[in-house]
């Protein structure tokens, strides 16, 4: 199992970043990750894997200020 | 507000009178802590302008605050400005009524767009970053800045203040030791439910007050 924003999400094999966020459809300009509660640098989402039981936190910006 | 009248302010009314009045309010011990702190407030929109105004009231001693752009007439709905400011730039007009709340603030601005590159530099200062932009992809770029080139500097974000759904969505949230959210995480800005002042106030609010409560030793929501 993966957390992603505090749900439960089955885990079968190392997933890249970039992928998850692809597949459920993340902006990636408009977005910061944290796995495991570590910040996950844009440069690095190809070559960060998601791996059983990690905590990843997408928080996602919409626009107003 | 020309340098006189700020020179005549601070001979009424001294340095002291407005501490005194600062402890009366907060207790010395209060104030003290708040007098240190420094806080670097980015976008100085319907957020920023309202954050900078309840740090400023209450005494915070340093402030930054960075913003590239100028007032405009569609600004008054929810940012604190006047029309005479309309065409000046947001850093001068709000350091000016800033200082005339407190003429004995040390606030210091700097008229830029944030990028990836300038980050690091501007941020150096201060212990606190509240990012308070109005467009999303400037928000990810400081908050992802910060978060990976400061990981030790407090981060107070916001998104999601548009319209006047229930002001009860709006709330604080610690994402990570030092990353916290301000807002309802989803509403922006649409035709007929644009920013109005008092959900982007209410959102204001909650991250002054985070922020409040972190420069006085409270790391909990």
């Amino acid at each position: 199992m993966i957390t992603v924003n505090g749900k439960q999400i089955p885990w079968e094999s190392p997933v890249s970043v970039a992928d998850y966020l692809e597949a459920n459809g993340y902006k990636r300009n408009r977005i910061a990750v944290e796995i495991n509660y570590e910040i996950v640098p844009k440069s690095q989402y190809e070559t960060t894997f998601l791996q059983d039981n990690d905590v990843m936190e997408v928080v996602s910006f919409v626009g107003g200020g | 507000m020309g340098i006189n009248e700020m020179e005549e302010l601070r001979k009424i009314f001294l340095e002291d009178d407005i501490k005194q009045a600062l402890n009366e309010r907060h207790s010395v011990e209060t104030q003290e802590k708040l007098s240190k702190g420094r806080v670097a407030i980015a976008g100085l929109g319907g957020l920023g302008s309202n954050v900078a105004f309840a740090l400023a009231r209450i005494g915070v001693g340093h402030l930054h605050l960075i913003d590239f752009d100028e007032v405009d007439l569609t600004n008054l709905n929810r940012q604190q400005y006047f029309l005479r400011h309309v065409g000046m730039k947001k850093t001068e007009a709000l350091k000016e009524q800033l200082l005339l709340i407190n003429p004995y603030l040390e606030i210091i601005t700097d008229c830029v767009r944030v990028t990836e590159e300038n980050l690091k530099e501007l941020f150096r200062d201060e212990d606190i970053i509240c990012e308070a932009f109005d467009d999303p992809d400037a928000k990810a770029i400081l908050a992802c800045g910060v978060l990976e080139h400061f990981p030790e500097k407090k981060l107070v974000s916001a998104s999601g203040l548009a319209g006047y759904e229930s002001s009860n969505l709006i709330h604080t949230r610690r994402v990570s030791r030092n990353f916290y959210l301000c807002g309802d995480e989803k509403t922006e800005a649409v035709y007929g439910r644009g920013l109005m002042a008092p959900r982007a106030a209410l959102c204001a609010a909650h991250e002054a007050n985070m922020i409040t409560r972190l420069l006085l030793g409270e790391e909990d929501v």
